[in-house]
């Protein structure tokens, strides 16, 4: 029952909230129905509850309602739980073009999110897969910068072909399930030859990379990133690329094993050029949002190169990393879209001196920024320690050309923070303020979370243990 | 046979009742009041409540699935008509006319939903045929209009010439007009191999009925006569006429495709993929936004060939979700596009500041043309890939339907992002909240078939 009322509380407040006439009641709303979706989020989680949702829908299709929640599943809905609340109290005192719109379709994105997360029946799963990319569709396209409408269409087709060619792989199957069923465990307990999943896997696995994005399919991320508005950029960022990376764990490797080990050296040579690419274009980079969104790029390249070692060490990597890079790209985000609306720039070249203007601002930028490079005590290291534990077991070489993008990033992250908080005030930096108390307020929780699971990761590994050694077990 | 008298009959009482009343709104009125009680009549007939039953050596059968068709075109119809009534009262002088005309055609497809030989497939489509020709003409002073109310007719003439000549072919080969496999292939073991006349009269039935669903590369017709004819008729031919034209089809090779064996998956896959093509990558490049629709019918007409492709049970069940489907989301589209002074890309722009409500319903139904999810049009080519991959061996038709469907994406989208990403002041004629009613409705139903497409279904087999 939980795990329907995560999914119907940001639909139904969504839908509410699209129809208020005043903004601020609608903004209110928004910030109070996540509030709640959070507290839910934290019972699914530490109460004992059912896990299991199961209605009739599809009958004569053989599909049905199910919600199921793993661990993994668990975590994603907290991440997305505990994101919400965080924008939507650094975004407070924007303000937007027709908030109540805004608000409603971020929270049906929420929904979606959410739904994918926790649908355990295939056609259910594609559903919410969709539900989430059309609300971002139009928050992009309405709100974004001035090339939203080119940007977010190319987005918008990439995405869909992928889903498209996706449904096909997901109809492959169903039609070799033993009951002609969409159910996850029909799915899971689907015989494919070595040869039909050696084709079929790439329809899924094309759909998931270019949600991720995963080199060569990233083509459309910068750009979408530079050009939404920053609440919807924190959402894609911190979640929906999750969804790509969830999705391989839950529909890709049990239902291709042998394929999955077959491509698993051509995938992680993808990643690991992805992430070198990735790395190499942030460090030239000038505009501070097409720097996270690179860097975010080989932050995924890691996670998604972990996964396809088929190593238990790096599998509670990805699960630990999936969780943490969310919380630290949401509090870049904020940052990034906080300068970007006090001085009116997110060029590098043009900022400078902020630690004098605002101390407390650049103490947090530098706590995120550490996160981002993953040094040790921020919560990135574990997760990527143990990543690339498993990478060095699967192939030291690939591991060692993979580590060269840890030097990088510590290049362009602290490049970055050099040249936004030191060097002289100049004129575009003369009149910043320090932190509102909204954003102060988010981004110190997010600090704290930051330095809490650097500390002790032990409850993430704990959360998820069961889905990352379900898909050991299954071999 | 109740809905082939008495669309008959209405098409009838609607002509004297433009003598009889003097104002435009009573004549709508009234045919919204005939198209009721044919819809009930209908129903009766499918519940075997009340039918009248005339003999007719055959010639007709009527089971549940025609019927059910024929009640969704009906409902269309009636649909088409609520929305568009007082559209149609602006298309001409002659209202009354008019309506008569559209019972006719729906005279023509009951008899299409019903056929059991070649005889009445032929009678049937000339019956639907012959009133479209005028409808589309019937803007007089338009030379537009008029263009392509000739070249319709001509062309349409020429493949009834055509589906003469392969019937005229088949009759002579068998000495039947029966579509009925038996008769078509002697079953003696001695003869397996059709006849090379039978053959060729399939092959040009095949290419008369590719040329009435406009499907490439008989297609060449379709956007001058979508784009020549006034707009709400437009819309009549593209849903339901359309619709029922596939009907014919897929029920006409359901059984006699086995003759041609393997090469029937060729010959089929060749239209198909012909098809999606001319009319996807066309529609990209439409300045009109009347015309692209022109050319996604096309497109959507490939999708519909799957079901011939395919010809199993899911094929059927598609066929009859995606008429629902795209008469939905067609007849609403159209109804926007009526109210919209300027039918290019740019007379929509900042249409939704103006015209929040056409708008928004607009929105859905363009996805659910496109096939997004939570809308009907998913189902619809859900059910028809579903039906290819079920049919096994043939992956690579559907992966390049999927790709295919991706480019639809484009033009469809196009007109959402001028409607609410582009700044503009699109002009509407005057929309009155009954309308606004309508169209909520009808999107309200496109959703909720897009949710639980059972509904229909479940209907199908009650």
């Amino acid at each position: 029952m939980i795990a329907l009322l995560l999914i119907l509380t940001p639909l139904v407040a969504g839908l509410l909230v699209f129809f208020l006439k005043q903004g601020s009641a609608a903004k209110n709303l928004a910030l109070v129905s996540s509030i709640a979706i959070l507290a839910l989020a934290l019972v699914a989680v530490f109460a004992p509850v059912s896990p299991v949702y199961d209605a009739s829908w599809l009958t004569n299709l053989g599909s049905r309602f199910t919600l199921k929640m793993d661990g993994m599943g668990k975590m994603l809905c907290l991440l997305t739980a505990i994101a919400y609340p965080l924008v939507f109290a650094a975004v407070y005192k924007n303000e937007y073009k027709n908030p109540a719109a805004f608000f409603g379709l971020m929270l049906l994105t929420q929904a979606g999110l959410m739904g994918v997360f926790l649908a355990a029946d295939a056609l259910l799963f594609y559903f919410f897969w969709e539900l989430a990319l059309i609300p971002v569709y139009f928050l992009c396209s309405i709100w974004g910068g001035e090339k939203r409408i080119a940007v977010t269409f190319k987005f918008f087709v990439y995405t869909f072909i992928g889903s498209l060619l996706m449904l096909v792989g997901i109809l492959y199957v169903y039609f070799h399930t033993a009951d002609q069923s969409f159910a996850m465990e029909s799915f899971y307990k689907v015989n494919l030859s070595t040869h039909q999943q050696s084709y079929i896997f790439w329809l899924f696995f094309v759909a998931f990379a270019i949600k991720m994005p995963i080199f060569p399919f990233h083509t459309w991320q910068p750009d979408t990133y530079e050009q939404s508005p920053t609440a919807t950029t924190v959402i894609m960022s911190a979640i929906m690329v999750k969804m790509g990376l969830f999705a391989i764990v839950r529909w890709l490797l049990p239902i291709f094993p042998e394929a999955s080990v077959q491509f698993a050296n051509v995938i992680i040579v993808l990643s690991v050029i992805g992430m070198l690419y990735a790395s190499l274009i942030a460090i030239r980079q000038d505009d501070l949002k097409r720097l996270i969104a690179y860097s975010s790029i080989a932050h995924i390249g890691l996670m998604c190169a972990a996964l396809f070692t088929h190593n238990r060490t790096a599998m509670d990597g990805v699960m630990i990393q999936l969780f943490n890079h969310g919380i630290n790209v949401i509090g870049l985000w904020i940052l990034a879209d906080l300068i970007e609306q006090k001085l009116g720039t997110r060029k590098l070249s043009e900022l400078g001196g902020l630690a004098q203007k605002a101390p407390v601002m650049a103490i947090l930028l530098v706590v995120m920024a550490l996160a981002n490079v993953a040094l040790p005590l921020t919560n990135a290291f574990i997760g990527e320690f143990l990543m690339f534990n498993g990478l060095f077991q699967f192939n030291v070489y690939m591991a060692a050309v993979a580590g060269i993008s840890i030097i990088l990033a510590a290049v362009y992250t602290l490049n970055m923070v050099q040249k936004i908080i030191y060097g002289e005030v100049n004129a575009v930096t003369a009149n910043a303020v320090d932190l509102a108390f909204n954003v102060k307020l988010v981004l110190v929780i997010i600090a704290l979370v930051i330095i809490v699971f650097g500390v002790f990761p032990q409850p993430l590994i704990d959360l998820t243990k069961d889905s990352a050694a379900g898909l050991f077990l299954k071999k | 046979m109740n809905a082939i008298i008495f669309s008959a009959i209405m098409g009838v009482v609607m002509m004297f009742s433009g003598i009889v009343l003097k104002q435009k709104s009573a004549i709508t009125k009234t045919a919204i009041a005939a198209l009721l009680l044919l819809l009930a009549a209908n129903l009766c007939n499918s519940y075997s409540v009340f039918s009248i039953n005339v003999d007719t050596h055959g010639l007709l059968h009527f089971n549940k699935f025609g019927l059910f068709f024929n009640t969704i075109l009906i409902a269309a119809t009636l649909v088409f008509v609520l929305l568009s009534g007082s559209d149609i009262e602006k298309a001409g002088a002659n209202v009354a006319d008019y309506y008569a005309l559209i019972f006719f055609v729906l005279c023509g497809t009951s008899i299409l939903t019903s056929f059991n030989g070649l005889l009445m497939l032929f009678i049937g489509i000339e019956i639907m045929s012959i009133p479209l020709y005028i409808l589309t003409g019937s803007e007089k002073r338009n030379l537009k209009s008029n263009e392509a109310s000739l070249k319709y007719f001509l062309m349409g003439s020429f493949t009834t010439g055509i589906m003469l000549m392969g019937i005229a072919l088949i009759y002579g080969a068998t000495g039947s007009f029966s579509i009925d496999t038996t008769v078509l292939t002697p079953a003696s073991a001695g003869a397996p191999v059709p006849s090379f006349l039978e053959i060729a009269g399939l092959m040009l039935l095949f290419v008369s009925m590719c040329f009435k669903v406009s499907a490439a590369p008989f297609h060449f017709w379709t956007p001058d006569v979508y784009d020549g004819a006034p707009s709400v008729f437009t819309s009549f031919m593209a849903a339901i006429v359309k619709v029922a034209g596939f009907f014919a089809f897929v029920n006409l090779f359901d059984s006699s495709a086995n003759i041609l064996g393997a090469s029937w998956k060729i010959l089929v896959g060749f239209v198909i993929i012909a098809t999606l093509l001319v009319g996807n990558v066309t529609a990209v490049f439409q300045q009109s936004i009347k015309r692209m629709l022109a050319y996604s019918s096309i497109a959507q007409a490939g999708f519909m060939l799957f079901a011939l492709y395919s010809r199993n049970d899911l094929a059927k069940e598609g066929i009859l979700l995606y008429a629902v489907a795209y008469c939905l989301a067609t007849i609403g589209f159209f109804a926007v596009l009526i109210k919209v002074k300027d039918y290019t890309f740019d007379g929509f722009n900042g249409l939704a500041k103006s015209q929040p409500v056409l708008a928004f319903t607009a929105v859905i139904f363009l996805m659910s043309l496109a096939g997004i999810p939570l809308t009907a049009g998913f189902f619809a080519k859900y059910y028809m890939l579903a039906s290819v991959v079920k049919a096994g061996g043939s992956l690579w038709i559907v992966l390049a339907a999927v790709l295919f469907a991706a480019i639809s994406v484009y033009y469809y989208f196009k007109v959402i992002q001028s409607m609410y990403f582009k700044e503009g002041a699109a002009e509407t004629s005057e929309i009155t909240t009954p309308f606004k009613v309508g169209l909520i409705l009808v999107a309200s139903a496109v959703i909720l078939v897009g949710v639980l497409p059972s509904i229909v279904l479940n209907w199908f087999y009650f």
